[in-house]
């Protein structure tokens, strides 16, 4: 495939990566562990979505191929995941860290959590594949390339989203609060901010993201059980290129990672591809574990 | 009554106690220091007092009120403030954004709050968009008092607030310190320059291995010959 | 990952002979088997994970490729439309001594640009691996043979038996196999170096002023752990005789054995060998019950399995963090505890370490 072409696959799946991990930088730069639950959230909200298109389904939104009620798919999986992953932090993460357990120790407990969520998308929707719509969406030619309008919509709505987050994150009181919990938590409360809140909301807004961050991957792919699973490394591999904590960082990140593990097959047979975010975060943690951009946000 | 009274507190961290039975008080408007060799355990007093450490047994009163065990924003709102010895800034944000940090609990009028203080400590007020990790020593431990401000607290607890400071910083900042007491606000300093803390201070701690070996008035502690011989440095001991 | 799940219940019996004597004594020899096997995984998990606080996800990924190897250098050339590298054809304790170096030869690889930096760089960076193998023994042309994978792997002393009888001379490899590990790792955590790696794990920075070398310790630690899961893997490659991509899964390969680990109690070998057969039991054991099985979860007894072992991690970690066995409390003769008086912890919540 041409080079160019390549590059845009490689931007729409990084829109993609990077939405995740924007959702998973946040949470690792205020609750201070890695997540690995974040990818099977990400099932969840592809799915739940799903769910939402079963019984709102609307007429295709030309010229995309998505049907209108994938907007309101879209709000509901947000929600849904969002107050899941906050009623986790309640339930399981919170307790932890009133007894000062580990934060080593809550990241197997995220990856339990992982498992059971994985283990429930199962029950719910079974193992076979699934899809939103059964039609196709025709590309635009722009001279030699091709670029179908359902990706202009990924990559839009992720910068979108982008933008929200550092309105909340610079211009709102509690995007503030979670910058100082991140920067310091223990002098967050002698503040007098009530971190326990500060933490749910960065749970319920990481949720938000990564259901998004799925129902965007499903657009252009088969909804799978382990998909989400699937990006976990690529998501941490951009957490890490742009440093822990920092969501455009981690956005770039995730753009990188897209890119390269597309243009990879320009020179390397495709099924070796996946190995690429592996390649990142490694020579990364090797060259400059910091992150690129180092973890300031 | 008083403001603050502990009472026979026991705290620490992880498996090893720290403070270890130790009982102090301070009164409306006073200014108290605390003195007492390294690791005697002053830092980790003020922090059990302000409910962020586990406190293994007795009690915490605030305004009459028992608040062991408390969480910090608890305490901050029913008036109370603490400026940590170390990291008592939020260093990626903003001169502002951290003294809007001071005030998260405030409901209005923080704008005014922040011009006003901004406007009293001109070092600050000169750039308020600057990240606070870029601050010199003194600014921060400035910056560090403003943000506990924010909230008109009655009681202010300051963890060795001239620590890192030059001499000129100092006087400044015990002069900051003595202007904030007269605004109404009492405090409860930790200090190792135990001379100039004592000289504006109405009383005094020793602490020592985690108990009060001594408690007295400012004025009679300076001229202690014990706590000048092992505080105030022997040569400055006057009579 | 159902053909792994179908692969090992055809290798623990068909669930219905269990009405029969003999088809329990078949069961019950297949199955502890491949517990043995397991524990043997959980054991290098622990030297890693329990005694030296290394979070390493990726444990299929060693198991994975211990298999491999010992099936490429114990395998014949390929023939026919079977196309894979090496082949040599030698003796089955060679290939499982070339397991034991590529499990090594891995830890070394992710170990090194990982150990030196936070703790939980490692668990992302291995997270990963696993996945990365399978999809270049997938797809690698000529090199692992792709999706059919490796057959007729040879079984250790094969010959020597009857065939109905080999299932007993493998029981008796496996927990041979297990007894071996267990002294080893035994022997090599209660030593001096086992003691700097409790104290590495308890308090870095105390370890660290007592002038122990840290990373170059964990990696150790961490080489250890993965040459004793890479063997496990040849263990488990001659054992059931053919192996594929789709066998090693996340879930199977490192999941279940960190349950095992959790359950047992981390920190301490004999609970995680009792954790080992606790966990296979129920994992192993939940598809000889599908039968009388509500049909609600009867048709995905897989799938709740999966569920409850997630579950069941959760619940150990918030309700029963040392396991079913916690670790003795021990004081490093090393490194001693900070002075300071009565421990306040253990006045508080009556609890010895926080784990
Ligand atoms: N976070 C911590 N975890 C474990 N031990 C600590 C911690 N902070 C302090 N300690 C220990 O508690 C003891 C008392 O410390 P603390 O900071 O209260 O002393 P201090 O009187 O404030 O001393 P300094 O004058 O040096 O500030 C010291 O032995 C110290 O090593
Ligand atoms: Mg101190």
């Amino acid at each position: 495939m041409d080079f160019v072409q390549l590059i845009i696959i490689g931007i729409v799946v990084g829109s993609v990566v990077g939405l995740g991990a924007m959702g998973l930088t946040l949470t690792f730069g205020i609750l201070k562990f890695a997540n690995f639950a974040h990818g099977d959230m990400m099932t969840l909200g592809m799915f739940t979505a799903f769910a939402v298109l079963g019984v709102v389904r609307g007429p295709t939104l030309e010229p995309f191929s998505i049907p209108a009620g994938l907007i309101l798919a879209v709000l509901v999986a947000g929600s849904a995941v969002a107050l899941l992953a906050a009623s986790l932090d309640r339930l399981i993460y919170r307790r932890l860290r009133r007894r000062g357990s580990a934060l080593i120790t809550m990241a197997i407990a995220s990856l339990g959590i992982a498992i059971m969520t994985r283990a429930v998308v199962q029950l719910i929707w079974g193992p076979l594949p699934k899809r939103y719509s059964g039609g196709i969406n025709p590309s635009w030619s722009i001279g030699e390339l091709r670029v179908k309008p359902d990706q202009l919509l990924i990559v839009g709505l992720t910068l979108v989203l982008a933008v929200v987050l550092y309105l909340l994150l610079y211009r709102t009181k509690l995007g503030k609060a979670m910058r100082a919990t991140a920067d310091n938590a223990q002098l967050a409360d002698v503040a007098g901010i009530d971190t326990e809140r500060i933490r749910q909301a960065t749970w319920a807004i990481a949720g938000f993201l990564i259901a998004a961050a799925g129902v965007m991957f499903a657009l252009q792919a088969q909804l799978r059980y382990d998909a989400g699973f699937e990006f976990l490394l690529p998501m941490f591999a951009a957490v890490i290129l742009g440093g822990i904590g920092n969501p455009w960082g981690a956005l770039a990140g995730g753009l990188i990672v897209g890119i390269s593990q597309e243009t990879s097959t320009y020179w390397i047979p495709s099924g070796f591809k996946a190995g690429i975010p592996f390649v990142l975060l490694i020579a990364m943690l090797i060259a400059r574990p910091r992150g690129l951009f180092g973890s300031t946000f | 009554m008083s403001l603050l009274e502990v009472v026979d507190l026991e705290a620490g961290y992880g498996d090893v106690l720290i403070v270890r039975g130790a009982s102090i008080h301070v009164e409306p408007g006073e200014i108290v220091t605390i003195i007492g060799p390294n690791g005697a355990g002053k830092s980790t007093l003020l922090k059990a007092a302000f409910g962020l450490i586990d406190i293994a047994s007795g009690t915490v009163r605030f305004k009459e009120q028992d608040v062991t065990r408390m969480p910090a924003h608890r305490l901050v709102e029913m008036g109370a403030a603490f400026v940590p010895q170390t990291d008592n800034v939020f260093p990626r944000l903003s001169i502002r954004e951290n003294l809007e940090m001071g005030a998260f609990r405030r409901k209005g009028g923080t704008t005014e709050r922040i011009e006003e203080l901004l406007g009293r400590f001109p070092d600050l007020g000169s750039r308020p968009g600057e990240q606070a990790g870029r601050l010199s020593g003194g600014q921060r431990q400035t910056l560090a008092m403003c943000r506990a401000l924010m909230l008109d607290p009655s009681l202010l607890l300051v963890d060795e607030p001239t620590a890192a400071l030059s001499p000129a910083a100092r006087q400044d900042l015990f002069r900051q310190i003595q202007s904030i007491r007269d605004s109404g606000v009492a405090i409860l300093m930790v200090e190792q320059n135990a001379r100039e803390a004592l000289e504006i201070s109405d009383r005094g701690y020793v602490l020592v291995n985690g108990a009060v070996a001594l408690e007295d008035r400012a004025e009679a502690m300076l001229t202690n010959e014990d706590i000048g011989r092992m505080f105030l440095g022997r040569s400055e001991v006057t009579g | 990952m159902l053909e792994a799940i179908m692969g090992l219940a055809m290798s623990l019996g068909d669930p219905t002979f269990l009405v029969t004597f003999q088809g329990a004594v078949n069961w019950s020899v297949g199955f502890l088997t491949t517990v043995a096997i397991f524990a043997i995984v959980v054991l290098g998990l622990n030297v890693q994970w329990g005694y030296t606080g290394i979070l390493n996800f990726g444990v299929v990924a060693f198991f994975m490729v211990g298999a491999y190897t010992s099936a490429l250098l114990t395998l014949g050339p390929a023939t026919g439309f079977n196309a894979y590298i090496l082949g040599l054809d030698l003796p089955v304790l060679v290939g499982w001594l070339g397991a034991a170096l590529a499990g090594a030869l891995l830890a070394l690889l992710v170990g090194l640009p990982t150990l030196r930096l936070r703790l939980d760089f490692l668990a992302i960076a291995t997270i990963g691996i696993a996945e990365i193998l399978r999809t270049f023994a997938r797809s690698g042309n000529g090199l692992v043979n792709r999706n059919e994978g490796l057959n007729g792997i040879p079984g250790f002393l094969a010959g020597t038996v009857d065939r109905g009888d080999y299932k007993w001379l493998l029981l008796a490899i496996a927990l041979a196999s297990l007894l071996l590990v267990y002294l080893l790792v035994r022997a090599a955590t209660e030593s001096p170096w086992g003691r700097v790696l409790r104290a590495i794990r308890d308090n870095e920075a105390t370890a660290q002023a007592a002038g122990k070398r840290t990373t170059v310790y964990r990696l150790q630690a961490f080489v250890l752990g993965g040459a004793i899961m890479g063997f496990a893997g040849a263990l488990y490659a001659h054992r059931i005789g053919a192996i594929s991509p789709p066998g090693f899964t996340d879930l199977f390969g490192t999941f279940l054995p960190y349950t095992m680990l959790i359950v047992g109690g981390a920190g301490n070998h004999r609970g995680v060998i009792l954790g080992s057969l606790v966990v296979g039991f129920f994992w192993f054991g939940t598809p000889l019950v599908q039968e009388s099985l509500p049909d609600a979860i009867g048709t995905n007894v897989f799938v709740w399995r999966q569920f409850f072992v997630g579950l069941l991690v959760v619940m150990f970690i918030l309700w029963l963090p040392k396991g079913l066995i916690a670790e003795e409390a021990r004081v490093s003769r090393f490194l001693p505890r900070v002075a300071g008086g009565p421990s306040l912890r253990a006045r508080i919540t009556g609890r010895f370490r926080a784990e």
